[in-house]
């Protein structure tokens, strides 16, 4: 299984990508952003199609688009009084441009079909090349180590914003902050399983851990640790049994480990509330 | 793949000549009866789910409808079974997690996110394993007007009379349960079984439009057009017509336009809907003023 180049880059970008994934999913599931990761993974989409149709490098579109919007997100915040109906609409129109961008791709080069639409939607972690690989882990690394870095006055702001804002913690940077770097990961996790099961890779293991952990710190943990057990199983699996892709199968271990933490959780409920009753909301 | 007649002649700029070409192939008239049962059925339902605040319901429908019509493509079903059959079980799930609502917002999120990704790699490893190829799941996923075939129209039509029939027989007291369920409770209004009743109203919704609009895109025609009437009237029948013209007029519209040009009917009827919406929210954030 490591014999084969691909293989190995696979599993040195999905390992760091998964671990970005889970630290910052962690904080994603602990300030009720999962919209914005949802939102996200569908500029992803749009900005990766548009690089492709006006043949700039995917990865340029990705990140542009991503952090772009994950910083309109955190400018607009709750001002703008963006409820679900709007976000929806908005997000339809965001999917319709992005079809129109994989037209202009396909109608612009006669020998154009959906492979290009198939790898930003689904990924290919597959496909990745050495270098490619290589910037992954380092964007992950730099993520993570970001997060880290500032880990505490964030767990304090998402906890209880307003105290901590009396307490002189910039809530509002901190948010705008966190925000970027989640646009960064989610453009760097739609090259490995895409940007529709990215929310998967983000969502998943976080609320797994979340449901088992007995403090932030174990929870942001067993986070990174349920993210990169998902991507390393997944990639085993879909290497094994190759009509799977791997993507789908990374998914689907994140799921089960969710399934299976809120099983465990339910039968050990009474010894786990007191840290649920210490978490806001 | 459409321009191989001598009957199309480009936009003419003449209206009834063009209107004429638009319905002189088969492929086309079925397209425009597909999408008319369409957004009639999206424009009622979704009229309801923006009142009930239940847009991230159909949300979650769209995307497990995506496995079923890619589940029913690779066991050689029929796609309607499958739209209908995903979206019917999606509904009856959905009500059966929203009956014990015990855990906090940000959990039920982060699960539902966590149950969407599965549906759609699921989705994905069916139609990786169909080798139906490509085009299928770019179809699946973001619709597709040509190829619509008699049986579709008919399945649709049918499907559109029975759920606004039903929606016709319970819109009073969904209405009332909708807009204040404690009292309609207290009323004597059977709250729960409305719910349920609503819910799988909205899977066939969802299923009927994914097969036009394709799952990601359901909204254009399930939201928009909805919301911009409930920002244009607060009148519940008035507001309900109202949808439903929006839905027509934005699909007939988007299926025009991406018949005379290149570019695909998702992109024009996402478009359109959407730019209906931000005009009726700017005319009444100006009209207040």
């Amino acid at each position: 299984m490591f014999a084969h180049e691909f293989m190995r880059n696979a599993l040195l970008a999905g390992t760091f990508t998964g671990a970005a994934c889970g630290v910052v999913g962690y904080f994603v599931v602990l300030r009720a952003q999962v919209f914005a990761g949802d939102a996200l993974s569908h500029v992803a989409f749009t900005g990766a199609l548009a690089a492709v149709a006006f043949g700039v490098d995917v990865r340029i579109g990705l990140f542009a688009a991503t952090i772009a919007v994950a910083l309109g997100i955190g400018g607009l915040g709750e001002r703008a009084g963006a409820d679900d109906v709007a976000i929806g609409t908005v997000f339809a129109w965001i999917l319709g441009l992005g079809v129109l961008f994989l037209a202009i791709f396909t109608t612009n080069r006669s020998t154009g079909n959906g492979t290009a639409a198939v790898r930003v939607l689904f990924g290919s972690i597959f496909g990745l090349s050495g270098s490619e690989a290589v910037v992954a882990a380092a964007v992950s690394v730099a993520a993570i180590a970001a997060m880290l870095a500032c880990a505490r006055p964030l767990l304090f702001a998402s906890f209880d914003p307003e105290v901590a804002r009396a307490q002189g913690v910039p809530v509002g940077l901190l948010g705008l902050g966190f925000l970027a770097v989640l646009g960064t990961v989610a453009a760097e996790a739609t090259q490995a399983v895409g940007a529709l099961l990215l929310l998967g890779l983000l969502a998943a293991p976080a609320a797994a851990a979340h449901r088992l952990a007995r403090n932030p710190y174990a929870g942001l943990a067993l986070s990174a640790a349920f993210a990169v057990g998902a991507v390393w199983l997944g990639l085993g699996f879909s290497y094994v049994e190759a009509s799977v892709p791997p993507s789908t199968a990374i998914v689907t271990v994140a799921t089960v480990l969710f399934v299976a933490a809120a099983g465990v959780e339910r039968s050990a409920a009474p010894r786990l509330l007191q840290w649920r009753r210490a978490t806001p909301r | 793949m459409r321009i191989d007649a001598a009957l199309f002649q480009g936009l003419s700029w003449n209206l009834m000549a063009d209107v004429r070409q638009l319905v002189a192939y088969p492929f086309m008239v079925n397209a425009l009866e597909a999408g008319t049962a369409v957004a009639v059925l999206a424009g009622a339902v979704g009229w309801f789910m923006v009142l009930r605040r239940q847009t991230f319901a159909g949300h979650t429908l769209a995307v497990i409808a995506f496995p079923g019509a890619a589940g029913a493509g690779l066991a050689g079903l029929p796609l309607a079974f499958g739209y209908f059959g995903a979206c019917a079980a999606g509904a009856l799930a959905l009500a059966g997690v929203s009956a014990d609502r015990s855990g906090s917002h940000s959990r039920e999120s982060a699960a539902t996110g966590a149950v969407q990704a599965f549906a759609l790699g699921l989705g994905f490893l069916f139609v990786s394993l169909y080798h139906g190829l490509l085009n299928g799941l770019d179809a699946l996923l973001f619709g597709t007007f040509l190829g619509i075939t008699d049986r579709q129209v008919v399945t649709l039509a049918v499907v559109a009379t029975a759920a606004l029939v039903l929606l016709a027989v319970v819109g009073r007291p969904l209405l009332f349960a909708s807009i204040d369920g404690a009292v309609a409770r207290a009323a004597g209004v059977p709250v729960r079984g409305l719910s349920l009743a609503f819910l799988l109203l909205l899977g066939f919704a969802v299923a009927a439009t994914s097969q036009i609009t394709g799952a990601l895109l359901v909204f254009a025609l399930l939201v928009a057009p909805a919301a911009a009437a409930q920002q244009i009237t607060a009148r519940p029948l008035r507001g309900l017509l109202l949808s439903v013209g929006i839905g027509l007029a934005v699909t007939w519209l988007g299926l025009a336009l991406a018949y005379f040009s290149i570019y695909p009917a998702g992109f024009f009827i996402t478009s359109l809907a959407f730019a209906v919406y931000v005009v009726a929210r700017i005319a009444r954030g100006t009209v207040r003023r």
